[in-house]
């Protein structure tokens, strides 16, 4: 495999499981596990790997956040197009993702919060307010179904049977 | 007269001496137990893909629920032309050169009755999957097992195969890559097998059911070697390389007559394969590739841990080069194979399946599976650790 192959596949499984040990890696890729842990010390420091985090379900945690939604309509500037509203949005502790995208609105914001109000409150004094923001509208998250590859709700299991041909 | 004695007269004399399938034996004893992890299972642990299965939805949901032209639906023969062409290197007549068939099962025995006359020898290579010699003997032929061997990597020598031939011979059953040995054959094998049938004017059948479940390198079907076409039926399927083996689909592609002959028989004892699930195998093979190559990836990183695993428990191991299967000789324990699995089932609660169901050089060499989730695999594998190291 390629160094290039042998990083695609070391991503595809750290981005299944981060978790996962250097040497489960390395016995799956038959490499080494110091070249696995150099590829991915190699990664985290050149930017590729940006963090690592816990996919939870909150509905188990009995606290359960406000999430929200917004579509942002933005006026693109001549210089650097939405970066710079894109940023200014970014930095904001309560905005999780910002996305710019196709279509009808030009960034996809993910809010949270603990209430609803503070989530609108923080929507309509903080983000609708900014200069060159021509509207929002605001999506509240009703309830998870799939995250990052991962479904919330399992199906029922299938049981194939134990031995064949 | 009992009611046993008449039963057994019932039956026809070549029936009743088939024996049972080594496996189904296996899986009684497996069946009366919990918590068993098993590696002894021949099929994807993978649910088949949504899009195939929503493909069946539609088609169900639009009402086609009628047959289908015995060949199979146009449409399908179509894409597994095109799909066959680009992947194996020859090209086929969708019209007259392709059946549908219920599973590469229906086609491996239509194939058989279609050319085998009693008395006649087919020649196949053991160990290997379990229906073989049972469906060859159904015809009332004569299957001739040629054996492979470890020390070779389980590939077939053309030499071993010659040695096999006689004036009755008709054909050679090819099955590459292996159950449950994993082997493939190389370019060089191929090729060498290739000659020998155009040599002794035999007919070919090639079940590569397996052969998109290819590890290591690919090199072409025995079919686009030279004058290989005319005598090669060529069989592959849709349950192995995309989880389908409950929609039972596969097919053959082969010269015109033979098609033709395995299709008076398919007319009159199957009528044709399932209408719906003809149609979701359009969609395996129009938009199934990713999905594929991403179960392909998964059981590759599991071939590389359990190969290790089993050499490091000091079970030697071949590394497969296909399909999902390690096969570790266990003669080192001192038991035979069915003795291990035997125990190792009671002790551990792993199902894996003795080699001698495979065929009588299969005895001391077990079967394990590796279309098992990979957390399942490695306990799997710490137990067998465990079990080994008590012996
Ligand atoms: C080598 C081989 N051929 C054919 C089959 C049967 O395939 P199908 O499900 O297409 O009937 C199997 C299934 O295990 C197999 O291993």
């Amino acid at each position: 495999m390629s160094s290039e192959e042998i990083r695609k596949q070391i991503l595809r499984l750290l981005q299944r499981n981060a978790r996962i040990s250097h040497q489960a890696i390395g016995e799956r890729l038959q490499i080494s596990e110091v070249a696995v842990a150099a590829a991915i010390h190699d990664m985290e420091a050149n930017g590729t790997i940006i963090g690592y985090y816990a996919l939870v379900d909150e509905e188990r945690t009995g606290t359960v956040p406000v999430r929200a939604m917004i579509e942002v309509e933005v006026q693109p500037e001549r210089d650097g197009g939405f970066d710079r509203i894109a940023g200014l949005i970014s930095k904001f502790p309560e905005v999780q993702t910002v996305y710019l995208v196709s279509g009808r609105y030009d960034l996809r914001v993910e809010v949270m919060g603990d209430t609803l109000q503070e989530v609108a409150g923080f929507v309509s004094s903080k983000m609708a307010v900014l200069d060159g923001v021509k509207s929002t509208t605001t999506h509240f998250l009703l309830k998870k179904y799939k995250e990052a590859g991962f479904r919330l709700h399992e199906e029922e299991a299938y049981d194939r049977l134990q031995v064949s041909p | 007269m009992t009611d046993s004695k008449s039963h057994r007269e019932w039956v026809a004399k070549h029936v009743g001496c088939l024996p049972r399938s080594g496996i189904r034996d296996f899986f009684d004893i497996v069946s009366t137990m919990s918590d068993v992890i098993s590696l002894g299972i021949g099929e994807p642990d993978f649910v088949t893909p949504w899009a195939i299965r929503e493909a069946t939805i539609y088609a169900l949901a639009k009402g086609h629920t009628g047959y289908t032209s015995n060949l199979g639906l146009l449409a399908l023969r179509r894409t597994i032309c095109t799909y066959v062409e680009e992947n194996f290197g020859v090209e086929y007549d969708p019209d007259k050169e392709c059946i549908v068939t219920v599973g590469v099962s229906e086609a491996l025995d239509l194939i058989l009755r279609a050319v085998l006359n009693p008395g006649d020898e087919a020649i196949y290579h053991e160990p290997c999957y379990v229906s073989y010699m049972p469906s060859i003997a159904l015809t009332h032929a004569v299957p001739v097992p040629v054996v492979t061997q470890e020390g070779n990597g389980f590939a077939l020598s053309a030499e071993a195969v010659r040695a096999k031939i006689t004036p009755r011979t008709r054909l050679i059953l090819l099955s590459f890559p292996n159950n449950p040995t994993g082997a493939s054959l190389s370019y060089a094998e191929k090729e060498a097998m290739a000659r020998l049938a155009v040599e002794h004017d035999l007919l070919l059948i090639s079940d590569e059911i397996y052969e998109e479940l290819t590890y290591e390198e690919r090199c072409q079907s025995i079919a686009a070697f030279p004058g290989m076409k005319e005598r090669t039926i060529l069989l592959n399927g849709f349950s192995k390389a995309h989880a389908m083996t409950g929609y039972r689909l596969g097919y053959a592609c082969g010269p015109h007559k033979l098609i033709e002959a395995m299709m008076k028989i398919h007319q009159y004892s199957m009528l044709c394969a399932c209408g719906f699930v003809q149609e979701a195998a359009i969609e395996a093979l129009r938009n199934g590739r990713r999905a594929m190559l991403e179960m392909k990836t998964e059981y590759h990183q599991r071939r590389n841990v359990i190969v290790k695993r089993l050499n490091d428990m000091g079970l030697p191991c071949q590394m497969p080069k296909g399909a999902f299967y390690a096969f570790p000789r266990i003669t080192g324990t001192g038991m035979t194979s069915t003795q291990f699995a035997t125990r190792l089932l009671n002790e551990k609660k792993v199902a894996c399946v003795p080699g001698a169901a495979f065929g009588a050089c299969g005895e001391g060499y077990i079967r394990c599976a590796y279309a098992t989730a990979m957390d399942q695999i490695e306990i799997a594998m710490e137990r067998m650790a465990e079990f080994v190291k008590t012996l």
